[in-house]
């Protein structure tokens, strides 16, 4: 019997939390498929009104370009990113002595660094640079993380050192190691940073809204920003668009779900 | 360095390690900390866009006079100071419960509550926007529900709009911390559980005797991500409510973003204002790990 009440406290506190987790999403869709009427009415059912909420939207915003900038600033800063930090990682823990742990140890405290309190003089290093509304801008600040290396540094330590050995006998070399033992093995950190620097990048909405300063350099999260500048707010347009913003990083969510909980696991041992 | 051939094989490795780390490490004094410290000379001159000269240290004088200044001070650590624990205290109890292995759709559940993470920010700031708008769905459904006679604005009343912030907030990043919960989680031998179970021990015994303690440098390492991200908070202020009403729940990175490119651009004070952060996430993170640290 006290059983039965445990389960029923249990599953009821889960189904809540649930829902509520997955309400705002559900209104987001139905919203995005409704006239904006409807959606101020309390319609909760999608409607057949997507189509038209799209034109709409594109003809409000250029949505195109935003999207495709957003896609290729976030997917270059992933790659370099994923390269660049790796590579730290790995070179940390497995040629691992006195220097490398002082340099790494001076890494960490720049986790403490928020971006706000380097802004402004990264500001005005970009711009003296000439980067502004660039890609390399965009990406320039955020491919190396101490976040990130460190999360691979954590992984390599996993890394067998009879593999490496074995392979310095066959007489690879220490480059050819990395890219064709470790990068193979560690697949499921590499998902998991990938998840997490492309959902920043993404999402990632200060900084591009400091350095992108012409309407054919902007990102999606700053079109969907603008669209409520105005006086009166159409909810089925801005869903719409608020939609698609969230699709890529949702989907990236999706399809690496399992090896981001795997990455994390080895992260946090 | 010179690439000697007789360079021992030790040294060789140690240089190659060098080479795989050295663009990363420079990117990081390049992009961080040099823009600290040029942050920190900056704090020391006042005046307005390019024409800037050295002040001492009235920038920090003016900014503890302030008004809109110690007002987003106190906002962020409102945020901070009940968004933080009940969030970490929730995505706690739901790991826990999660990490039950008779549970049935644990998969379910696990995914449903971590979808909210899969919105990007802006985004998910504007549908709470909507959803607590003056003709939003919320006032919708208590108006048709008797509840209230008028719709309330929410987003317009300082003390409803920050509560909308932390619930908005809470929503967003519960699950995020949950999945670090039941990573560390998976890393305790399911054994130590069933045997408490045996011992006859309840399960609010097991969860502060046995998660707590093994969990704890997850916990740290979430309080201290959690605490940095609040005290950063940017674009829920911007996008939910603007920061108003009347500066009511502006953050700390919201007015030095003002400060510096909304109006006249004051660097001096913006980047004296961002040291002072600077300060606090450095306090809050080694207060953090020396509380961490305590062995009991």
């Amino acid at each position: 019997m006290t059983r039965r009440i445990k389960n029923i406290i249990m599953y009821g506190f889960l189904i809540i939390v649930s829902f509520f987790s997955v309400f705002p999403l559900y209104w987001m869709v139905s919203a995005a498929t409704n006239k904006s009427v409807d959606v101020i009415n309390g319609k909760l059912i999608p409607g057949a009104y997507l189509l038209e909420n799209i034109k709409c939207l594109w003809g409000n915003q250029d949505v195109t370009a935003a999207f495709m900038n957003s896609v290729k600033y976030s997917a270059l800063l992933t790659l370099v990113s994923l390269l660049i930090c790796s590579l730290a990682g790995y070179g940390f823990e497995i040629y691992h002595d006195k220097g490398k742990d002082l340099v790494m140890s001076i890494i960490l405290m720049a986790m403490m660094v928020p971006f706000v309190a380097t802004l402004i003089p990264l500001f005005q290093m970009v711009s003296k640079w000439g980067l502004l509304n660039s890609t390399l801008g965009f990406v320039l600040p955020s491919i190396s993380t101490p976040f990130l290396i460190m999360m691979f540094r954590q992984s390599a330590r996993s890394f067998p050192h009879d593999i490496i050995e074995a392979a310095r006998i066959d007489g690879l070399s220490e480059t050819r190691i990395f890219f064709q033992m470790f990068f193979p093995t560690m697949r499921s950190t590499y998902a998991a940073a990938m998840t997490i620097t492309f959902m920043n990048a993404w999402n990632s909405y200060l900084w591009p809204k400091v350095i992108m300063t012409t309407a054919e350099s902007i990102t999606m999260p700053m079109v969907v920003s603008n669209l409520v500048q105005g006086y009166v707010t159409d909810y089925g347009m801005l869903m719409c668009a608020v939609l698609i913003c969230t699709l890529p990083t949702a989907i990236v969510f999706f399809v690496l779900q399992k090896s981001f909980a795997e990455g994390i696991t080895g992260a946090v041992k | 360095m010179s690439k000697k051939k007789g360079m021992s094989l030790q040294k060789k490795h140690s240089m190659t390690g060098w080479i795989f780390l050295t663009p990363a490490v420079i990117l990081i004094a390049v992009m961080s900390f040099y823009p600290m410290i040029r942050a920190f000379i900056l704090s020391f001159q006042t005046g307005i866009g390019a024409n800037t000269k050295f002040d001492g240290l009235a920038n920090y004088k003016a900014m503890l006079t302030d008004q809109v200044f110690l007002k987003s001070i106190g906002n962020t650590f409102l945020y901070l100071l009940i968004q933080v624990p009940v969030m970490l205290v929730m995505a706690l109890i739901l790991a826990s419960i999660l990490n039950n292995k008779d549970l049935k759709f644990k998969g379910l559940f696990r995914t449903m509550i971590f979808l909210p993470c899969a919105t990007s920010l802006v985004a998910y700031a504007l549908i709470f926007r909507c959803l607590f708008a003056n003709d939003g769905l919320v006032n919708h459904l208590f108006v048709s529900l008797g509840i209230l006679d008028s719709p309330y604005s929410f987003l317009t009343n300082a003390f409803s709009a920050k509560v909308i912030i932390i619930l908005a907030l809470l929503w967003r990043w519960t699950g995020y911390n949950m999945v670090f919960y039941l990573s560390g989680l998976q890393n305790i031998e399911y054994s130590i559980y069933e045997a408490a179970r045996i011992d006859g021990a309840s399960p609010i015994q097991t969860f502060f005797k046995i998660t707590i303690p093994l969990l704890k440098p997850t916990i740290l390492l979430t309080a201290i991500m959690s605490t940095n991200g609040t005290l950063q908070l940017f674009d829920e202020s911007v996008n939910l409510t603007g920061g108003g009403p009347a500066n009511s729940t502006i953050t700390m990175s919201h007015y030095i973003y003002n400060v510096s490119f909304k109006y006249m651009p004051k660097f001096g004070f913006a980047a004296a204002m961002s040291f002072f952060i600077l300060i606090l996430v450095a306090i809050l993170a080694l207060v953090q790990l020396k509380v961490g640290d305590k062995r009991d």
